[in-house]
């Protein structure tokens, strides 16, 4: 709850302030799931199994995830060395993550479920596409922390503790929409 | 700080010794932004600027908006009139015949239609009323420097900028602009080769408005953080102005529904660009079926209207807020019913996220799924009434001043109460089988969040230009423009509603080659009139701006009009960080009007020995 006699604090806007970007993303997904799920019953729908490469990415963004846990407690211990290998080992999963998403797509489209081949196939592409976005997002993000790692001197103050929780959160964030997305789509 | 700000007077002095400190003048971060012309001017990251740069563009949409309704009524009301005149403007678009007649393309006429929807929606009653609005009032009236993120505040606004330069290009395109409704159905929208407007108008159409989405979701966010976070010390939520309220809630209403919106545009996108299906079925295009199938035009349907639903209370809630601030200032009385107030814009926002497909009762959805909506559309009176009860029981004995400001606030009670009614009307699914898509449905939107929000929004100019620009708008200007607009309006919209109850049919090009509709020819030509009257008094009131802006009266005391909102304690010239040096502390609640017969008691001045707060 907010204090109502709270002085102006621009750390915990900050925070808020994601936290809301983030709802308003977790409403693009609902409206992109619900849409999946008014338009199955409606018939004329192409059952396929999901691509073995799709849980391959989700092990590497879990990965990516408990790497980039490890690097803000290193920043927060003051441990430099093990925060710069966290972040960069972060950034590399990321990106690690994108490449396994692309051969999902490859190895969907080898096995005939190109996007306009059917409604369901079309919100598979739509969903991991429009996540992947996101993570680029999160990766851009990241790839800042990185650069700030080696070309800026090493002082923890309590602003670049804030930015780096930001990313941190706003990674977890995509981590948890694709794993909603992976379990959404078996369930189905 | 600068030198502009005028002796400490005795409300000046409070703040002195009650305000809260932050240090903010100490270290010079607040005033790097405005070093040159294009940081002070351009980029600039004070809220007040933006707020005006919202404005203005704001009001260059409009003109162009308002400009084509114009034309497209003297289509309606003189189908067989010479437009060659308009050749120098309109060029391809109007073709001349063999008589040496000029004629409106019809296809071009839809494209107007369209953009007029489009660009009034969007960019004038979202952008330039909620945008401008927030940001002017938000810091200034919870106590707070700036905005939470003033960076994200900047990007706000030039995403609106750029969504607005892509659309205007879209307007000089050689196929023309899109020309399938502002809702933008598909197949319509979907397919390019659908109709000329449907190639790369649609294109820049939705593009225009994914920026849009992008600008509306950080400024929103930017208005939720700041409202919640950064109010000054004492200025608890049940203190808070309704205009921050109203900011408030639009804001939440913006962040949960437009992405919505850009998820369905995404989906849109792939169907144009990639060839899926999401909205594409059983189509024929020149007799020729198209190999797109198992897609549903429905499925966009639900989607836009889940978020075109709450943005009829985008529109309106800022406008709502904005009455209920100015109306209890000029009736010198505190708002009637401030909790009820509240609670109302609470309902109606929670409300209008569950009543979506009242607007799809005639697109083939079940009917008994219709009861569902037509009962919680219908429950939306309920809220509505509790506002317009309590703004006229604040008018009920007050002390009313008669300026510009107050008309328009009376005038958006009238329309709001007018435009209302129908609602109750079409939410109701089987009057809707005949009033659907005809001009009783056009007569109504226009009245209820048209006119209505377009009176809030010229209150709020009104009221706050002396806070904009250190200067007042001309009265005499400003009250001919609110008499001409008030009873232009009802002109124009009034006989919509019986065209509508005689069946007109909306978006047609011409009506006097149909038997049926073919005796409305003068009431045709009287809306056509009276719409070209109500145009020229708008072009008044840019006129009354932008004279005011250099010419106007000065302003001489920091409090013009007594209110007790903070944004009257800062300096007639507010620099950036809004205070000269402390924050002013919030000692009671925004509408201590005739309490202890006193005037009016300003929200930073305590308590006077036993008194009390007063109960709200």
């Amino acid at each position: 709850m907010i204090d109502k006699n709270l002085a102006p604090s621009r750390y915990q806007a900050l925070k808020f302030g994601l936290w809301i970007g983030m709802a308003s993303i977790t409403m693009m997904f609902a409206a992109l799931t619900s849409a999946y799920l008014v338009r199955r019953p409606a018939g004329n729908w192409y059952e396929f199994k999901l691509p073995v490469q799709f849980f391959v990415s989700t092990i590497i963004i879990i990965a990516s995830s408990i790497t980039m846990e490890w690097a803000y407690k290193s920043l927060k211990n003051q441990n430099q060395k093990n925060y710069n290998y966290g972040i960069v080992l972060t950034f590399g999963l990321g990106i690690l993550f994108l490449v396994s998403q692309i051969l999902s797509w490859k190895a969907l489209v080898a096995s005939g479920i190109t996007i306009d081949l059917s409604v369901s196939g079309s919100f598979l592409y739509a969903l991991s596409g429009i996540h992947a976005v996101h993570v680029i997002g999160g990766i851009a993000a990241i790839m800042v922390c990185v650069a700030n790692a080696f070309l800026n001197s090493f002082t923890v103050s309590s602003m670049r503790l804030l930015k780096v929780d930001l990313v941190r959160q706003y990674w977890h964030f995509v981590d948890i929409l694709w794993i909603y997305l992976l379990l959404f789509l078996i369930l189905q | 700080m600068s030198a502009n700000h005028s002796p400490l007077v005795e409300k000046d002095k409070l703040i002195q010794e009650l305000g809260y400190d932050d240090h903010f003048h100490e270290h010079h971060h607040g005033d790097k932004y405005q070093t040159n012309f294009l940081t002070t001017y351009i980029f600039s990251q004070d809220h007040k600027m933006i707020a005006r740069q919202f404005l203005m563009t704001g009001i260059f949409w409009a003109v162009i908006g308002a400009a084509m309704s114009i034309i497209f009524r003297l289509q309606l009301g003189y189908p067989d009139a010479d437009l060659s005149w308009l050749k120098p403007v309109l060029g391809k678009w109007i073709t001349i015949n063999d008589a040496g007649i000029g004629r409106l393309e019809p296809e071009f006429y839809y494209a107007l239609v369209t953009m007029h929807g489009t660009i009034i929606v969007f960019f004038v009653l979202t952008a330039g009323l909620s945008g401008t609005f927030s940001n002017l009032l938000i810091p200034l009236q919870i106590g707070a420097r700036d905005m939470a993120s003033p960076f994200l505040n900047m990007l706000s606004y030039w995403f609106f900028f750029l969504s607005s330069v892509v659309m205007f290009y879209s307007l000089f395109l050689s196929t023309g602009p899109f020309s399938g409704g502002w809702t933008a159905y598909p197949p319509l929208s979907a397919l390019p080769q659908a109709s000329i407007g449907s190639g790369a108008g649609m294109t820049l159409w939705t593009v225009s408005l994914v920026l849009f989405v992008v600008s509306v979701l950080l400024g929103g966010m930017n208005y939720i953080t700041t409202i919640l976070n950064l109010r000054t010390k004492g200025m608890s939520m049940w203190r808070m102005p309704l205009t921050v309220w109203a900011f408030l809630v639009t804001a939440i209403l913006g962040l949960l529904s437009f992405p919505v919106l850009a998820s369905g545009f995404f989906l849109m996108l792939f169907d144009r660009s990639l060839g899926t299906s999401f909205y594409l079925s059983d189509i024929f295009i020149n007799g020729q079926a198209l190999d797109r199938i198992g897609g549903s035009p429905i499925l966009y349907q639900h989607i836009f209207w889940f978020l075109g639903h709450p943005e009829v209370y985008i529109i309106i809630l800022p406008a709502m807020g904005i009455v209920s601030e100015v109306l209890s200032v000029h009736a010198r009385k505190p708002i009637f019913g401030y909790r009820a107030m509240v609670y109302s814009i609470l309902a109606i926002a929670f409300l209008s996220f569950i009543v979506w497909a009242h607007h799809m009762f005639m697109s083939g959805v079940n009917p008994f799924i219709s009861n569902f909506f037509v009962v919680f559309t219908l429950i939306i009176a309920v809220p509505s009434a509790v506002k317009v009860f309590n703004w006229i029981s604040t008018l009920y004995g007050g002390n009313i001043r008669l300026n510009t400001p107050m008309l328009f606030c009376i005038g958006f009670v009238s329309m709001f109460i007018s435009g209302g009614l129908t609602g109750i009307f079409l939410g109701n699914s089987a009057i809707d089988i005949q009033q659907h898509d005809t001009y009783f449905v056009v007569a109504h939107f226009h009245i209820v969040m048209g006119v209505a929000a377009f009176f809030g929004m010229f209150a709020g100019v009104y009221n706050w230009f002396p806070k904009m620009f250190g200067r007042f708008m001309n009265e005499t200007l400003g009250k001919i423009h609110f008499w001409v607009t008030m009873i232009g309006a009802y002109a124009v919209f009034g006989p919509m509603h019986y065209l509508g109850m005689a069946g007109v049919p909306r978006r047609y090009y011409r009506f006097d080659n149909f038997d049926a509709f073919k005796d409305f020819t003068d009431m045709n030509k009287f809306i056509t009139i009276a719409a070209i009257i109500t145009f020229f008094a708008q072009l008044l009131f840019v006129v009354n701006f932008f004279w005011s802006m250099y010419k106007g009266r000065k302003m001489t005391e920091q409090n013009p009009y007594g209110s007790n909102s903070l944004e009257w304690t800062t300096p007639i010239e507010t620099g950036h960080g809004n205070w000269p040096e402390k924050i002013p502390t919030v000692q009671r609640w925004a509408y201590d009007y005739g309490k202890d017969n006193k005037e009016f008691i300003q929200q930073h001045v305590p308590l006077a020995e036993g008194e009390e707060h007063s109960s709200h």
